[in-house]
């Protein structure tokens, strides 16, 4: 197992994150506007982009103490859109599982969406590459687009001001999320469980944020694996 | 905002603590063992039962667009889709998807 090959595997997972700095930016860069004005002053701005490191439970935080949602609120709350990463958390075991412990401390650290997706996306991909490789291509997919989240958060929150009024810029994230979801359609199973996800997300979307979305996920991993289970893989 | 400097700490730390242990659940108290194959065959499909779901309020419903279905974005979104799983790839896709919405915002 060669340093060479762990350096490659990272900067490979490097290069798939570039394009969701454009993702990670602007919307680090309003996660910062939006805090200051909510109240929260720099230092706990950006403290919470790197502590938390979570930008939809970040957003569901101030929001609700801008509304002046008792605290406890707030937190029940922005856990609760976080409760899909314990799906990401299990889904990357298979994978990960191996690795020591201090990195699988630093993995679930850096655990969000674009990690997440890029990352499962490789492994599936590749799943003979060695446990080391992995952790170092997940790392990389995150490498960039981590301290854009913070430093992105530290400029909204000290300069403030308002974003371009750009279609790309706000779609971004759908786009790139999207691109990542269609090479994953390998089977039937892998087909309906996507499409019920979402229709099962749209139907469930006037419940509390995160909770439509964790029922929709569990439904819709049912559907997969129960057509799996009857028609093999 | 009716919250003092320490309430809002306290919401980071608790957030900052909880979000961890949510992340690091299977994948650090798990470890190396194995889970059983029932388990193993939704996990598999974890991907595609979560980010489609995501990402279809926000298709269908754009803050953006005032919460209003938008065709340029919906078909922006399609296209993208269309293009990755016809060429394996997520570039592509992001490209497709991306041009269309410029062109269609062009155009009308």
């Amino acid at each position: 197992m060669s340093l060479a090959t762990g350096k490659s595997a990272f900067l490979e997972g490097l290069i798939s994150g570039v394009p969701f700095l454009f993702v990670a930016g602007p919307f680090a860069f309003l996660f910062g506007v939006v805090a200051v004005e909510t109240g929260l002053d720099i230092p706990q701005s950006v403290g919470m982009s790197l502590v938390v490191i979570a930008g939809a439970a970040q957003f569901t935080a101030v929001q609700l103490l801008s509304e002046a949602a008792p605290i406890w609120v707030a937190m029940a709350a922005a856990l609760a859109v976080n409760l899909r990463m314990a799906m990401y958390s299990a889904s990357l075991q298979p994978h990960l599982g191996s690795a020591p412990f201090w990195q699988r401390v630093i993995v679930s650290y850096l655990n969000f969406d674009i990690s997440y997706a890029l990352g499962i996306a490789h492994f599936d991909e590749r799943p003979e590459r060695p446990v080391n490789q992995k952790v170092a291509y997940f790392l990389g997919t995150i490498a960039l687009t981590a301290p854009f989240w913070v430093i992105g958060t530290l400029i909204g929150a000290a300069v403030g001001g308002a974003l371009p009024d750009n279609a790309l810029i706000d779609f971004a994230m759908p786009i790139l999320f999207l691109a990542i979801v269609g090479p994953m359609l390998k089977t039937l199973a892998h087909l309906a469980t996507a499409v019920s996800s979402a229709f099962a997300a749209m139907l469930l979307f006037w419940l509390p944020t995160g909770i439509g979305l964790l029922i929709a996920a569990a439904i819709a991993m049912a559907v997969g694996a129960e057509i799996e289970r009857r028609r093999g893989r | 905002m009716s919250h003092s400097a320490t309430e809002i700490w306290a919401i980071i730390a608790v957030l900052g603590v909880g979000t961890f242990l949510i992340r690091f659940s299977f994948l650090g108290l798990v470890g190396a063992r194995r889970m059983p194959d029932w388990l193993l065959r939704h996990l598999r499909y974890t991907p595609v039962a979560v980010l489609p779901g995501l990402v279809a309020p926000l298709v269908a419903w754009p803050d953006a667009a005032g919460g209003d279905t938008d065709p340029a974005r919906l078909a922006a979104a399609l296209a993208t889709l269309a293009v990755a799983f016809w060429r394996k790839n997520v570039l592509w896709g992001a490209l497709a998807g991306a041009t269309t919405l410029e062109a269609l915002n062009w155009v009308f």
